[in-house]
């Protein structure tokens, strides 16, 4: 106690303290990181949550991997009633797993922020030390492990119910194509996590409205190259369609003429695309918060 | 005539209170240079752990109607304090008064509008991050925190965003547990607790990454007594434990503020009022007489003249109708001025029941103060009343 900086009540209170032991984090500093392991620990923190949530509610296995299947199933059988390549069918499967990865980006991405503020978590994340966008990128990591889990459990039932066959060319440029589509897709759902927090109550219906067209756009459920070279190029700004293009190119290399552009070159736009999001999610959010210090509506809850 | 009394007494406190606080760190700027011999200003200057320069905050409120121009509502009206290491420091005001925004801007979740704040000799606006590892926040009511996750990996979850080594974390959350005797909750998750026990979780998150300064608001509001004491007396153990730390705690339940508090400010629409110990607060008021009265109900609503404030030497009045009575809480500027009430209430037709002479409270120093008690919500004046 620095007697001469405090009042004299303080003086008074510090001579008389409870007798009994105290536990010793009553008095030991904590030692803590700081820096890049800070920014190390507070993502996994973060990702915490989603991918132990993953096995606490088992409903999952039903809403997340049945439902699914059932939407997908749907297409299975247009195919199968017209007589289309079996390669069509594997179509379907991948992406319908692949719907899981956006489902995830949409209501635990870009929302989250939102549903954060709103359950006071923002502002502890915001005046933690922690930075914020550590925190954003927990959330991506974590939700991509929870959804991996999901869509893998979509692609194993619905390849072994509906009689897929996988004829992976190349299992690195596979891994390396998804890991990028991973990259693009979780960073433009980092960059909409701002864009929904400063849209307010509007998150709501910005993430309803933006489901649908994109399962139509990134072609989850037909070869993108079918909605014509214009629309295509158009709708390659969402990672998803060139990365399911090239990821089914790779896996189904008996008609190469589904896909829309080469594989070397969808990746390399992938690429770009992941690093022009993952740039533009750690600006929005620096300028999100600053904005938000000064009008005071990122933390207020009434306002 | 009278209310321009009260409010010429209520600036002159307010000096008078800057003058104890500001004299408080001469006096131990002087002490210093005593013990040392070396002269004042040469003495190596630790910055407070809080402090407040002119400290302005507004509010733009969108208008209710389409079309209708913005209003703008001053949370804070130019707030000068200034809060010593070591110290637990009491904000207390009514809702609405601009403690949770003072409270917000020293804890770097909002940027003044104008003057300054720093915690720690850093400046809120430009050196947040700096700030940042050194402080903790804890409110009432609270509900962050994920429901899918047990009470201890809520805890471990928020303590590794102030670095803490995962090892480390999970001891010190089981330590804190013990003292605010929730260690058997430790695997519950926590949408299972009660508002009490979620309160004290939230207590162990805002202490365990060992923060040199932490901000309280409103930490036992909705605790049932038994809670809330422990809550308190958690606070004073922590306090008391090592001489780095400091508390700023905002609250409207005045036991509270008295029991905790080494100084407290008086805060109302945004306005320092008065800042010193809550003991120097109430002697400052012993110079007047506070009276407690039990009446008959009191009938007809008078006109203005006819007031019990208007009766000469009352100072401040409140009036609380309970069942079958009425309960006057008066301050008078002397003894003398009683007979005058008396008559006064027995003109009105309402007989004395009983009479009591005590100290002067927390409360009454309040009602000094503001004109009126804590219990009043001042959160939309302004748009209902003129402030």
């Amino acid at each position: 106690m620095t007697a001469s900086h405090a009042p004299d009540a303080v003086v008074e209170r510090a001579v008389s303290v409870t007798t009994r032991p105290r536990a010793s984090v009553m008095t030991e500093p904590a030692a803590k990181l700081d820096g890049a392991r800070l920014f190390w620990v507070t993502m996994w923190a973060r990702a915490y949550p989603r991918m132990v949530g993953a096995y606490r509610e088992r409903s999952w296995m039903v809403f997340d991997t049945i439902l699914p299947l059932l939407g997908v199933a749907a297409y299975v059988f247009v195919y199968r009633a017209i007589d289309a390549p079996q390669d069509y069918i594997g179509f379907v499967i991948v992406g319908g797993a692949m719907t899981a990865f956006w489902l995830n980006v949409l209501w635990g991405m870009a929302s989250q922020l939102y549903w954060d503020k709103d359950a006071g978590n923002l502002e502890l994340y915001i005046a933690s030390p922690g930075p914020l966008m550590a925190i954003l990128l927990g959330m991506a990591v974590g939700g991509l492990v929870m959804t991996g889990t999901r869509a893998t459990a979509i692609i194993v039932l619905g390849s072994w119910l509906f009689d897929v066959n996988y004829s992976a060319g190349s299992l690195v440029l596979l891994v390396v194509t998804f890991a990028a589509t991973m990259a693009a897709l979780y960073g433009m759902g980092m960059l909409f996590a701002s864009v929904f927090l400063a849209a307010g109550r509007e998150a709501w219906h910005l993430s309803n409205m933006l489901q649908e067209p994109v399962y139509l756009a990134s072609g989850f459920y037909f070869p993108v190259k079918a909605l014509g070279v214009a629309v295509a190029t158009f709708v390659s700004v969402i990672p998803l369609t060139l990365g399911l293009d090239a990821m089914r190119q790779l896996l189904f290399t008996d008609d190469p003429n589904l896909g829309f552009l080469p594989v070397a070159t969808e990746l390399a736009i992938i690429t770009v695309l992941a690093a022009v999001f993952l740039v533009a999610a750690y600006y929005m959010l620096d300028r999100l918060e600053q904005r938000g210090r000064r009008n005071g509506r990122l933390t207020e809850r009434r306002r | 005539m009278q209310l321009r009394q009260l409010r010429v007494r209520t600036r002159r406190n307010q000096q008078e209170a800057d003058v104890t606080a500001a004299g408080r760190v001469a006096l131990d700027s002087a002490r210093r240079a005593t013990e040392t011999g070396a002269p004042v200003d040469a003495q190596p200057s630790v910055p407070p752990a809080a402090e407040c320069i002119d400290l302005c905050r507004t509010y733009r409120v969108k208008g209710a109607k389409r079309g209708e121009p913005a209003k703008e509502i001053v949370a804070l009206d130019n707030v000068s304090l200034e809060i010593a290491r070591g110290e637990l420091f009491g904000v207390l005001g009514p809702n609405g008064a601009g403690k949770t925004t003072l409270i917000k801007i020293l804890s770097t979740l909002l940027l003044p509008t104008s003057g300054r704040a720093m915690v720690n000799g850093y400046d809120v606006a430009t050196d947040e991050r700096r700030i940042r590892p050194d402080i903790s926040l804890v409110s009432g009511g609270e509900t962050s925190g994920y429901g899918l996750l047990t009470v201890e990996e809520n805890l471990w979850m928020f303590a590794r965003f102030y670095g803490l080594e995962s090892k480390d974390a999970k001891r010190r959350i089981g330590e804190l547990m013990e003292l605010v005797g929730i260690a058997d909750r430790r695997g519950s998750k926590i949408s299972d607790l009660s508002t009490g026990l979620r309160q004290k979780m939230n207590f162990v998150r805002g202490f365990v990454s060992d923060p040199k300064l932490v901000f309280l608001d409103e930490p036992t509001l909705g605790l049932d007594v038994g809670a809330a004491r422990d809550v308190r007396a958690f606070v004073k153990e922590w306090i008391g434990a090592r001489d780095d730390r400091t508390i700023l705690l905002t609250t409207h339940y005045m036991a509270e503020a008295d029991e905790l508090c080494d100084r407290l400010a008086i805060i109302d629409h945004g306005s320092l009022q008065a800042v010193d110990s809550p003991e120097a607060l109430k002697r400052e008021l012993r110079r007047d007489v506070v009276f407690t009265l039990t009446v008959e109900p009191l009938g007809h609503r008078p006109t203005r003249g006819e007031m019990l404030e208007a009766v000469p030497g009352v100072r401040s009045l409140t009036v609380t109708n309970r069942n079958g009575f009425t309960e006057l809480q008066l301050i008078l500027s002397a003894d003398e001025a009683l007979p005058a009430v008396l008559a006064h209430l027995s003109e009105r037709g309402s007989n004395l029941i009983s009479l009591q002479k005590r100290e002067p409270t927390l409360e009454d120093v309040f009602i000094d103060l503001v004109g009126r008690g804590l219990d009043v919500d001042t959160s939309h004046r302004g748009q209902d009343d003129d402030g």
